[in-house]
Order: C-alpha cells, then structure tokens, then sequence
C-alpha cells in the first residue's frame, strides 16, 4: 500500500524511505513503506498501538542492528545516499541522525560529561571550545539557566522534564542533520511536556525533526507534516493540518476522529 | 489546526538566547577503530579461558587418578579397605561418610531454614525483619574453619554429654535404633559433622528461601487470605508452590555446599578410614577430610592417585547435584506452562 | 436454606476452623523456634569465638612468628602476613578476569552457545569442592615445580574468585536496562565505550561488591591452601616458596593437642571472622549507598 507523498516541490527531503520492508523474526512489520521526510520541518508519526510508527523510526538510525533477530530490507536515503548498505561506519551514520527515546536516560555521570560524551567520541575540544559547546548545546535544549549552576552534578539529580531535555541537549552537541524523537513526553507531566514540545518548535529552525507520538493532539500541536500507520502501512501522510481538517482516506478519518483507538 | 505555536512574543525572547548558528558540518573521525576489535577479544578470550579451566580441572584430576583408576578399577567405589602400607585402596567410607553427613544435615537443615524463612516474611515484625535476615545472612559468610573449630572444641563435648550419652542409654537394647545410636559418645563423628554442616548450610538455604518467598507478588497471597485461609495455609498451599523453583535451588545450593565442604567436617569427624558399624556416632571419614588430613603426606603411587580419585569423584557426585537440580527446575516450570 | 441446616454448616465450620487455627498456631510456633535456633547458634559461635578468641590476643600475636609446640611466646604474623598477600594478589588476578566474562556474558553471549556453555560451567565452577581446586593446582603447579609454594596458592584462591565474580559482574550487568545502551549507541558510541563508560559504569556498585564478596570468601578458605601454598613456620615474602596462612596455620594448630597452639589458633579465628565480617558489611553499606 503505496502512500502518496505529497509535498510542494520547493519542500527538499532530508530522508528518504523507499520500500522499506521490516521483519521481527518472521513477523513481517512494516510493509513496504515509501515516504519523504522533508528537511527543516516537523514530521510527526501517528497510529494504534503495534502500528509500526517506533519501529519505522529505529530503522533511520539502523539501532534495529543491535538485536539479530530484527532485519531491514529495502532503501533508506539519507541526503540521497542510501544509510542501510553505507560502507561508513555505523557509528559515524548515528552521529548524523540523533535519538532520544520515551524514558529519559541520563548516563551516570556529571551533567556536564553526560553532553560532552558525545563529543569526545568525535573531536577532541580544548576544555574552553568544550564548555562553549556544552553551554550552546544546553541553551539549545533550554536547560542551561537550570543547571548552570550544577554542572558536575550527576544527571540522575534532575527532575524527569529535565532529564529528557538533557538526552535531547546531549544528542544536539554532536551537531546532527536529524532529530528522531520516540515517544518523548510520555513518561512526563503535562508541564514538562510543554516545554519539550516548545523546545521541539525551536528546533526545527537547525535540524530536521521526526517525532513519534501516541497523542494526536500533540501531533496537531508540534508537526508541520503528519504520517498516519496502520498495522505496518503507511497510510496517509501530508501536510498537518490537511491530514486532520481533510484526510484523504477514511481510514485516517476514522482514527482521528476516535473511531477506534 | 496548524502546527505553529500562537507565541510570537516567545520567539522574541528565544532571538536573545540564541547563541551561534550551526556552522558548516563537523568534521569527525572515529576514536581507535581497533578497540572495539581488541576488547571484543578480551571478553570472547576471558569466557574460553572459564571453559578451558573446566577441562583443565577434569583432565589434571583423570590424569591424577589414572593409576588408581587403572588398578582398582570401579570396584574402588565400594571397597572399603584403606591401607597405604599394603597399598589397598578404597573409597567405600569415605563416599559414606560424604553422602551420610551431607543426608543429616539436609534434614536438619531444610525443615529449619523454611521455618527461619516464614518467619522472617510472615511473623517478624518490621524492626525485626532487617537485623535478623542481616544476621541470618552474616552467618553464611563465616568461614567454615571456624565452625569446625568450634564444633571440635565447644560443641563436641557438650553434645557428648547431653545428647550422645543420654541417647545412647535410652536407647539402649531396642532394635535399629540403639544400633543407630552405639559407639563411642565423644562429640566426634558423622552426627556431630552431620550437626556443624547443618549449621553451617542453613543460613544459605534460608536466605535463597526467603528472597523467594518476598518475591511472591501480594496480590497472591491476598487473594488466598481473602478467602479466608490462615497464615500458614497461605505459605503452604500457595507460596511454597509458586517459589518451588527458588526453593528447590536453594536445597541444591545447600547440598552442593554440605558435599563439598572441607573444615567444617574435618575438625570433627574423627578421621577413621574403617567404618565398624552403622552408628551415626561412630567416627568416620568423608571424602573432603581425607584429602585434608592425607594428601600432603600422602606418597606419589597409589595412596596418591587414590586420594586423587576419590577427589574425581567427589567432583562428580557435586555435578550429578548440580545437573539433577537444573533438570528439576526444569521440568517444574515446564509444569507450570501446562497448567496456566 | 432451613436455620437447622445452616448451623449444622455453621457448627461444621466451626470445628474444621479450630482445627485449622491450631495447626496455623503450631505451624507458627515452629517457625519462631526454628528462627530462635539460628540466631542462637550464631549468637553462641560468635560468643565462643570472641571470648576464646580476644584471649589468645595480643600485641605479640601480631608481632611474633608462629611458635614450635609448647613454646611460651609467638604470634601469627607470618601466618597474617601470607593470608593478605595471597587473598590480595588472588584478588587482583582473578577480578579481571571474571569482569571481562561477565561482560562477555552480559554484552555479547547472551544468546550464543558460547554464553549458554560458560554459564553452565560457571555454575559447576561455583558449586566445585574447593578442595578440589587444590588437587587441580597441585597436579599443574605444585608437582610440576616440584614445591609447594605461595604462587601456587594464590593460583588455588584465584580460580575460586573467578567464578563469583563472573556470577555477580553478569547479574548487575543484566539489570541495566537496554535503552541506557541504545541511548549510548544513538550518539554512535562504539561498543567497547558503550559497554566501559555506559554499561558497566552504572553497574559498578554491584560488580564491587562483588569483588569484596569474592575477596571475603577466599579470606577464609582453607582447602585450597593445603596442598599448594601448605604452611611455613618462618617468614617469608618469596612467593615460590610454601607460605603460611591463617587458615591453614589455625588448621594446624587446633587439631593438636598443644594449649598453646589452641589459645593461638582460636586468636586466628578471631580475626578471621571480625576481617570477614567487616568486609560484607562493607560490601553491603557500598551497595546500599549507590541504590
């Protein structure tokens, strides 16, 4: 079931997904997918659970590598060159595409270390450039006027909003192209979460933003493009607010308006 | 519903904090490629080691034995003469001594350690629980030495007169029993090893049961007492089922530990290679304090290859445990599967 | 329902009910005498060990070497001294080992055959007579080199701290969640610093205390140290020379009818036991402060 992507022509795609096929064992879970997502905007992922959305978004930073049971056919382009079959070095690949996931993960370390890890890993920064970047990276994720002054505190003293705004700081300071977020806010309060969803609107303006959520309401708040799932297909995928004022299938009606769950 | 936030002036505001924009891409290179290879190594070269000790330990020990093994063949296993000077062989006592102290303390201990469990779970009162399961897991790390010290210096004479004797006269002329209960009344012996390694292994049993019991989700036992059952018709009729598994474990790890232990046997029971009668009071040997007591001494031949291959057999009684035990849980959880 | 019949039901009731009450009463009697029982056996053996122990005591017992029988002075310091090295040095070989197949077991080989083998022979490892590690190191080492020694003894102790170090390393690896790791891989960690500065690093208060457990444990083995390091009556720091230990040396000394070797030997087990104590209740305060 072939989507059809409609996106105005000055709209660049940053990631292309092109029949993509996934597999959990033999589980067939997602089917054929076919989808741009486009550069500098918003995209966020709506449907039931079991849909697929999670799993689409783990393939676009190949982490469904890390377990042999879970495979990945087809292309994934990343600016034009296909990220499944790259000779590059995975690790290199992840650093471009970025992941925070629904329960925040502070490393146990000092708040500081925890966003300069990242860094380390791929340029060595005298220590003033690396407090420069920790500093911007934290501005960024609006947290710095929080924790400025608790630097070497480890992250795990933080309260959950703020934890999940320093996985999100940390995967900005290595300066990636793509954001993928799973689920951010789920496990926060509806205080944090708007922060977080402000946060994401900033965003935006730098990095290519995809966001995976069960809340349709957030979807219609934070996204300039939705895509709607459905037992592994795609099935409709458009601008935000054409999906949710006119939907082009009845099937995306039908979740929308609460149909089914 | 557009995506686009009603904050103007916000953005305003963020304009201020705004620090530099992204420049051109970063250039990055990867940190010590060759790493990942070589701890990959390290960590695949630590578990073959762990698999290369095993058969180390199997091969030194049937090389060991080889001329035990080859002169006695398996009737070493139930002879029991012993007698370095005419070079007879065999480990008929010992693997008694081993198998009979480990069967008394068993029954000693098991009954002891679920009562200290249900205890600890059920009866103890909050200030209480912490201190006696600390307490109770502090024995276990006493080292065995001591227990055996103990045992041969205080305990040995006090269960002399207070138990042997006074059981051995009460006893006296009824059929089995007095016969389980003749023989020298001194402290020493396969009942007082019996005793120290019942001691010994009940703080292990007891923990591992009590971890077990903790575990079992409330709701359970609600649920039982919400019909109306007494505390101990919860532990009996639905606990001990649900944690069969941990406690099968732990009797395994006890038996394990009551075959194997050395010191705490050694020091008291009485280092006699013959076995005169069935009586629990008699001194006798187990496997463990024989090596103890003769291997240093004991000359390269036949007095060493035999002790030898009683070790090699030792080894493999505690594995037969060991795999028994694993084939038991084993099945009882596939029970469970068929039941739910 | 007729009111004869319901307290004919009643009465029935009532009388399983007494019944019942009474076996939960013995049962629950039971179960205090059992408790009882153990704390008044620890009680009685910690009691006997201090009271006999802190006698045998003194300055000289740190200061003097291990006496002949019968002799007047003399202390276990040879016999202290060995124990540390050997427990240390044990220690320090067997740790990295035992961490790196863990880690191999936590992070690699968690569904390989590899993984499923060594758990298995760790398991038999754990559960092998420790006695029958002397007679493995005896066989390799001792008779080959001709002497017992103290090397061949710390080889004895490391081979025994391997095994519980591999089984805690594996357990408190096995409790961090995988999305710590995922998040780790995100930034393009590689595997090596995910499992070093990730992994492992949130697993270091268990994997420590696992460490002093292991080092708790060979501080009171005795097995091991009979036909390897043996004994020494002297001092000595010569590692390829037989090496005193407290074990062995209160071994020794309390199957013999010597009171001066008995007052020493009850010394020793003093001291064995507060060390051994001292180093769980470290152990557990270490892995209580990081939870």
């Amino acid at each position: 079931m072939d989507a059809k992507v409609d996106m105005p022509v000055t709209e660049k795609a940053k990631l292309s997904v092109r029949n993509l096929n996934f597999y959990y064992g033999n589980f067939h879970a997602l089917k054929s997918i076919n989808l741009d997502i486009p550069e500098k905007k918003v995209t966020a992922f709506i449907g039931p659970s079991g849909c697929g959305k999670s799993t689409l978004l783990r393939t676009l930073n190949r982490m469904f590598e890390l377990y042999p049971e879970q495979r990945a056919e087809g292309q994934i382009l990343l600016d034009g060159s296909d990220i499944l079959t790259s000779r590059e070095d995975v690790s290199l690949i992840r650093a471009k595409i970025g992941m925070v996931f629904q329960k925040p993960t502070p490393f146990p370390m000092s708040i500081y270390d925890n966003i300069a890890f990242g860094v380390r890993l791929f340029e060595t920064l005298p220590r003033v450039e690396m407090d420069e970047r920790v500093e911007w990276a934290l501005k960024k994720a609006a947290l710095w006027n929080e924790v400025k002054d608790k630097l070497n505190q480890s992250g795990s003293g933080l309260s959950g909003g703020q934890q999940q705004r320093l996985c999100i700081a940390r995967g900005i300071a290595i300066k990636p192209e793509v954001l993928l977020l799973d689920e951010p806010c789920s496990a926060l309060d509806p205080i944090s979460t708007g922060k977080i969803e402000e946060l994401i609107h900033e965003l935006k303006s730098d990095y290519t933003v995809a966001i995976v959520t069960h809340n349709m309401q957030q979807a219609a708040r934070c996204s300039d493009y939705t895509a709607y799932m459905y037992l592994g297909d795609l099935i409709e995928f458009g601008p935000t607010a054409e999906l949710f004022m006119k939907p082009k299938r009845k099937d995306t009606e039908d979740y929308i308006t609460g149909r089914f769950g | 519903m557009a995506a686009i936030l009603p904050a103007n002036s916000y953005d305003a505001e963020r304009q201020l904090e705004r620090t530099q924009p992204q420049g051109s891409p970063p250039v990055r290179r990867r940190v010590a490629p060759w790493a990942d290879t070589l701890f990959s190594l390290l960590a695949h070269g630590a578990a073959w080691l762990t698999l290369a000790l095993l058969a180390g330990i199997i091969v030194s020990l049937l090389i060991g034995a080889a001329p035990a093994i080859k002169h006695f063949g398996l009737s070493f296993l139930w002879s029991s003469d012993w007698d370095p000077v005419q070079e007879k062989f065999g480990g008929l006592v010992m693997i008694y001594g081993t198998l009979m102290t480990s069967f008394i303390a068993l029954l000693i201990a098991v009954p002891v350690s679920f009562g200290i469990a249900l205890f600890l779970t059920e009866l103890a009162p909050g200030w209480l629980k912490r201190p006696l399961g600390i307490a109770v897991e502090l024995l276990a790390a006493v080292p065995s030495i001591v227990y055996g010290m103990w045992g041969l210096l205080v305990f040995g004479p006090i269960l002399a007169t207070f138990v042997q004797q006074p059981l051995q006269s009460l006893f006296s002329g009824v059929p089995f029993l007095g016969a389980l209960v003749s023989g020298p009344p001194v402290g020493i012996g396969i009942l007082s090893a019996g005793i120290i390694l019942a001691i010994m292994i009940i703080p292990f049993i007891a923990s591992v049961m009590r971890d077990v019991f903790e575990v079992t989700p409330p709701m359970l036992k609600e649920s039982a007492y919400g019909l109306g059952s007494t505390t101990w018709e919860v532990v009996w009729k639905v606990v001990l089922p649900y944690t069969k598994t941990g406690v099968v474990g732990g009797v395994m790890l006890g038996l394990g530990r009551a075959l194997g232990e050395t010191m705490a046997v050694t020091f008291v029971i009485g280092n006699m290679n013959q076995l005169s009668s069935l009586s629990v009071f008699e001194a006798a040997n187990s496997i463990t304090s024989a090596l103890a007591n003769e291997f240093a001494e004991a000359g390269e031949g036949l007095h060493q290859a035999s002790l030898i291959y009683l070790g090699l057999v030792l080894f493999f009684i505690t594995f037969v445990v060991l795999a028994c035990s694993k084939v038991l849980l084993n099945k009882l959880k596939k029970n469970e599967g068929a039941r739910a | 329902m007729s009111t004869s019949t319901m307290s004919a039901l009643d009465a029935k009731r009532l009388a399983m009910h007494a019944k019942r009450k009474r076996v939960n009463q013995i049962a629950l009697s039971l179960s205090l005498a059992a408790m009882a029982f153990g704390v008044f056996w620890l009680l009685w053996i910690l009691f006997e060990t201090v009271r006999l122990g802190v006698g045998g005591l003194s300055l000289q017992t740190l200061t003097e070497m291990t006496p002949p029988p019968q002799a007047d002075t003399g202390g276990l310091a040879n016999a202290i001294f060995g124990s540390i090295v050997m427990v240390g040095l044990a220690t320090l070989l067997g740790t990295p080992i035992g961490v790196l197949a863990g880690v191999y077991l936590a992070e690699y080989g968690q569904k390989s055959w590899l993984g499923g083998t060594v758990r298995f022979i760790n398991d038999i490892l754990l559960s092998a007579p420790s006695i029958v590690v002397g007679l493995f190191i005896y066989s390799v080492v001792v008779a080959r080199m001709k002497s017992f020694s103290g090397f061949a003894g710390i080889l004895a102790l490391a081979l025994i701290v391997i095994p519980v170090v591999i089984r805690t390393t594996e357990n408190m690896l096995s409790l961090i969640p995988n999305a710590l790791r995922e998040a780790a891989y995100a930034l393009g960690t590689p595997k090596w610093k995910v499992i070093l500065s990730v992994t492992l690093k949130s697993a270091r208060a268990g994997v420590l205390t696992g460490i002093l457990l292991a080092l708790a444990r060979i501080s009171g083995e005795t097995a091991p140290l009979l036909f390897t390091a043996l004994s020494n009556q002297f001092w000595t720091s010569n590692l390829g020379e037989p090496m005193a230990s407290l074990p062995v040396t209160i071994f020794k000394f309390a199957m013999s009818p010597y009171e001066n070797w008995q007052k020493l030997a009850w010394a020793g087990v003093f001291i064995i036991t507060i060390g051994v104590l001292l180093l769980n209740i470290l152990a557990r305060l270490l892995f209580k402060n990081k939870h």
